[in-house]
């Protein structure tokens, strides 16, 4: 890692809060607003060519904050830096030109093609509807496109039914990556896929990514997938950061209990000594009213009085990473 | 935790024997055998892992185990005989008194197993009152409701006697799944078949589940078998394995030796799949191609377009071979492959 | 419990688009398929009215008063389906009446899909101020009975052909409207629509290109269904004296008509109620079959 360059994409202090029950009718009714912070005040930059892994659970919030920071929805406040410019609230028409850069993949490979588009239409539509190229073009363009994650020029006139999982995500993929973006956000590419399948477009994406010199925001729950495709690691838990740093000493050392937890409870092939497994108590509590203090304290079987009293911040340890929690440990 | 299964496989006679199993599907492209040769055997006690991706046919086998096939498919060939029973030969009333009392099964979508419109008490007492012969003929209604307590705090549910009139969307994902195995071990089956059933959990509940699910094993002295894709959950909780491929076994053994010695070059393969944590420079080596697609299969080993040892041998049907103590695996080239 | 069963993917070269599939479901499904050819049948014989009829529909004739069918006592070979209280050819006058049903039926139903897809659409996709005000709309449209708000607009405008479309488009365009908002409020939360904006689409291409085409088979289904109900509310318009104007023949008018001789000559208003029945049953058997075809999971 560089410190002295500046990172490519760069959030500070992003907060996202969906109202609900914000309807006329419950206003009439005068039924208490929910909020739901999915996202609390995170805080991480990603530098050019790095792969930033981010992991946690479901709910936690990494998919609204990976959606918040593209723009897709908008952030409630913060700022994001891409590229050294600050585009929290770069007009519609200035972000529309600025989505050739920054693309994303999708988890669901069903549920993100159009049923009723052809391969081609929905890897051209990027180039038609940025005119980057000839209606002439367009065509060999796709073509090169798909050869490039493994499909052939035969598949044209498909329709993404007549296609298996995996190759669905390739079509994903050729759809991201055919406005030769530089930073690709990746939300759970692999996990709707078979193993095998997932090892093909794990080794695809990673290929791509020294190819084509891209910027990886790469979402996971699954630890393995993110501790090896990864450079550096965030932890999320309830929509906060927990821990961040270098994916190495993140893994071998892992500081936060629930980063502890998290690895100690992924089964293992290999035999030999366990991690000391760091048992969780309870469900994940409801993100519309999460816990005081640190929002982890109800389930740490470390937590002492001040969790549940002081809301600890991100600080550095030893090494280079970042953790929020009260205790001094390791 | 892993005692060698193996003396205990000679010594005692299987509680669930399958030979020869054969499961086909009728469809519009032509007859899918989905499964197709299987031999199994489950001993009382153990815990047999299934492993395999999509397609292998592990569901579909144990569907065929508890005559759960969906039409239009049918289980075409072969034998299955559990604790004496031949289940090819039961009728309707016979499998409604065998599943839920000797046999369970846990679906790996506890949300849509689970029937939204009844509280959990309703969905236990009902399979309670159905099969447990136990229960006193004064008061069945009490007793059941007493057990079905006692099963919600058996699986870790808090406040049981209290959320056990609550409906299952009232639970979160993990306590659902936790309801689904408290209901299928309501009845202290002598088997159960768990169905990925941590599949839709995260790290931290699966951890939680499945350290139920041993523990009740031992508790209550029933066997398990656990379906899943993710080979460290059978490393971690099996005592033997059988990895299945397009519809057949390819290996089976004591699951630390199989793990740690695999045979079968597609059992190599899954496991050089595995992003390990203890070693983050391994390379995740992909398996390339496809599997193949279920119809007309046959006179060739099924692994044969994707594998990195084929010779002109392996173009026939290869049979299961003993490779070691109670490990068997179907390849015809696993000395040279193995150099 | 789900058993996944691995489908093989077509590996046939030939192009099957969705809609293709479906509409090769419909043509296999026999009883959709001739209910779908009397609907056609139906239509041609609109369009072919004047060659079709054996007679002049508006000519009178009073020594043909009444008529019986040909088969009965004093009918006529020439005279199929005898004849109404001003001598005229009942046959003849069924078959121009299609022309009335038809028409109706195809313009409301088309005004009102084309009108109500738009607005169900930005509703459903922009919410917001356009949705509580279209929503709002709609609720307030289907608190009046139909019928009646018809009887209404027309006792305003007059009758006339233009006018029956106008009245009943008012209110028609309501049932599309609210099937397309649902339908978008569904699809507008699917990952290819985020992921069509994520490449920087438009708001109109998002809803015109990306969703419109797969919420259209409902669209079409709700449409042909909906065509039977119109064409019975044109018929009671009819009925009541309100809708299509003598001597311009409609089935509803000649139902009307046949009332005061129904025990003397039951001809008169049976054959076009017979009509009606036939056209509205076979319309409601094929749009049954469409929804069947058109189930929105592709696989078989």
């Amino acid at each position: 890692m560089n410190e002295t360059q500046s990172p490519l994409l760069d959030v500070r202090n992003l907060e996202k809060v969906y109202h609900l029950n914000s309807g006329l009718l419950q206003r009439i009714a005068r039924q208490p607003a929910l909020n739901l912070r999915a996202v609390d005040k995170v805080s991480f930059s990603v530098n050019a060519g790095e792969t930033l892994g981010l992991i946690g659970e479901s709910g936690c919030g990494k998919s609204t904050l990976a959606r918040t920071v593209l723009r897709l929805h908008e952030p409630t406040s913060g700022s994001i830096t891409f590229d050294g410019r600050d585009i929290t609230k770069l007009p519609h028409r200035e972000m529309t030109a600025l989505r050739r850069r920054m693309q994303i993949i999708f988890q669901d490979p069903y549920a993100s093609l159009n049923p009723r588009k052809s391969v081609e239409e929905i890897v051209g539509l990027p180039l038609s509807l940025h005119r980057i190229a000839q209606r002439s073009e367009i065509r060999d363009r796709v073509v090169a496109m798909l050869e490039s994650v493994g499909l052939k020029s035969s598949h044209l006139g498909r329709f993404p039914h007549q296609f298996s999982g995996g190759q669905r995500q390739r079509i994903g993929i050729a759809r991201a990556l055919i406005l030769n973006p530089s930073f690709v956000v990746c939300d759970e590419p692999v996990s709707a896929l078979d193993v095998s399948v997932q090892a093909q477009i794990i080794a695809l994406l990673g290929s791509l990514k020294r190819e084509l010199g891209l910027t990886y925001l790469f979402i996971s729950h699954d630890i393995g997938v993110i501790g090896h495709v990864s450079d550096r690691i965030a932890v999320m838990y309830l929509g906060d950061i927990v821990e961040i740093g270098p994916a190495r000493e993140l893994l071998r050392a892992p500081q936060h209990p629930y980063t502890r937890a998290l690895l100690s409870a992924v089964p293992q092939i290999d035999a030999g000594p366990k991690r000391e497994r760091v048992k969780l108590s309870g469900d994940l509590p409801s993100p519309l009213a999460p816990p005081p203090g640190c929002k982890f304290h109800t389930r740490c079987p470390f937590a002492v009085e001040r969790c549940r009293q002081e809301t600890p911040a991100l600080r550095k340890v030893a090494g280079q990473g970042m953790v929020a929690c009260h205790l001094e440990q390791a | 935790m892993h005692s060698t299964r193996s003396s205990v496989t000679e010594m005692s006679t299987p509680l669930l024997s399958i030979r020869g199993l054969k499961t086909c599907f009728p469809t519009r492209a032509g007859l899918v055998t989905a499964v197709d040769g299987v031999d199994l055997d489950v001993y009382p006690g153990e815990c047999l892992g299934i492993v395999g991706e999509s397609g292998s046919g592990k569901s579909v086998t144990f569907a065929s185990v508890i005559g759960l096939v969906r039409s239009p498919g049918y289980v075409a060939d072969g034998s299955m005989q559990f604790d004496g029973i031949d289940l090819r030969g039961l009728n309707a009333d016979g499998w409604r008194t065998l599943r839920g009392r000797d046999i369970a099964m846990t679906m790996q979508d506890a949300l849509t197993a689970l029937n939204p419109a009844l509280t959990v008490a309703e969905q236990i007492e009902e399979v309670l009152l159905a099969h447990a012969t136990d229960l006193p003929r004064r008061g069945r209604r009490d007793a059941a409701r007493a057990r079905a307590i006692e099963m919600l705090r058996l699986v870790g549910i808090p406040a049981p006697d209290k959320r056990i009139d609550d409906y299952p969307h009232q639970f979160s994902g993990g306590m659902r799944q936790r309801i689904m195995i408290a209901i299928a071990l309501s009845c202290r089956p002598k088997l159960l078949i768990a169905d990925e059933p941590t599949t839709a959990l995260d790290v931290t509940i699966q951890a939680q589940v499945l350290d139920l699910i041993s523990d009740l094993r031992r508790e209550l002295g029933m066997s398990v078998v656990l379906i899943t894709h993710d080979l460290g959950i059978v490393a971690e909780h099996t005592d033997r394995v059988a990895v299945m491929y397009a519809g057949q076994i390819v290996e089976a053994g004591v699951t630390r030796e199989l793990i740690d010695r695999p045979r079968h070059p597609y059992t190599r393969g899954l496991i050089g799949l595995i992003p390990r944590l203890s070693d983050l420079d391994a390379p995740i080596k992909p398996i390339e191609g496809q599997v193949p697609e279920l119809i007309g299969l046959g006179g060739t080993c099924r692994f044969y377009d994707r594998c990195d040892f084929r010779a002109s041998r392996c173009r026939t049907d290869i049979p299961m071979e003993a490779a070691g103590l109670d490990h068997q695996v179907r390849c015809v080239r696993v000395e040279e492959s193995l150099q | 419990m789900s058993i996944a069963v691995r489908v093989p993917v077509m590996t046939a070269e030939r192009i099957e688009t969705p809609t293709w599939q479906s509409l090769r479901r419909f043509a296999a499904d026999r009883f959709s398929m001739v209910a779908a050819i009397v609907v056609l049948a139906f239509v041609l014989m609109a369009v072919l009215a004047p060659w079709l009829a054996p007679h002049d529909p508006y000519e009178t004739d009073l020594l043909r008063r009444l008529q019986a069918p040909a088969w009965m006592e004093g009918g006529e070979w020439s005279y199929l389906l005898g004849c109404d209280a001003l001598g005229r050819d009942i046959l003849s006058r069924i078959i121009y009446g299609s022309q009335v049903s038809i028409t109706i039926g195809l313009a409301v139903v088309l005004i009102a899909t084309v009108i109500g897809t738009v607005l169900g659409l930005a509703a459903g996709y922009m919410r917001g101020w356009v949705d509580i005000g279209i929503s709002r709309l709609v609720d307030i449209l289907l608190g009046f009975p139909y019928l009646i708000f018809a009887i209404a607009l027309m006792a305003m405008m007059g009758p006339g052909l233009q006018n029956i479309i106008l009245a009943l488009v008012y209110k028609e365009w309501v049932v599309p409207a609210r099937v397309v908002r649902g339908e978008v409020l569904a699809a507008r939360e699917m990952e290819y629509v985020e992921a069509a904006r994520a490449v920087g689409a438009p708001r109109l291409h998002i809803m015109f290109r990306e969703i419109l085409p797969n919420i259209l088979s409902p669209v079409i289904v709700v449409s042909t269904i909906r065509m039977a109900h119109v064409i019975i509310l044109e018929a009671s318009l009819s009925f009541l004296g309100i809708g299509v104007q003598p001597p311009t023949a409609s089935w509803g008018s000649m139902v009307a008509d046949g009332r005061a001789f129904i025990l003397d000559a039951w001809w008169v208003c049976t054959f076009p109620g017979i009509a009606i029945l036939f056209l509205v049953l076979s319309i409601n058997v094929a749009s049954q079959g469409l929804r069947d075809a058109f189930d929105p999971k592709f696989s078989d």
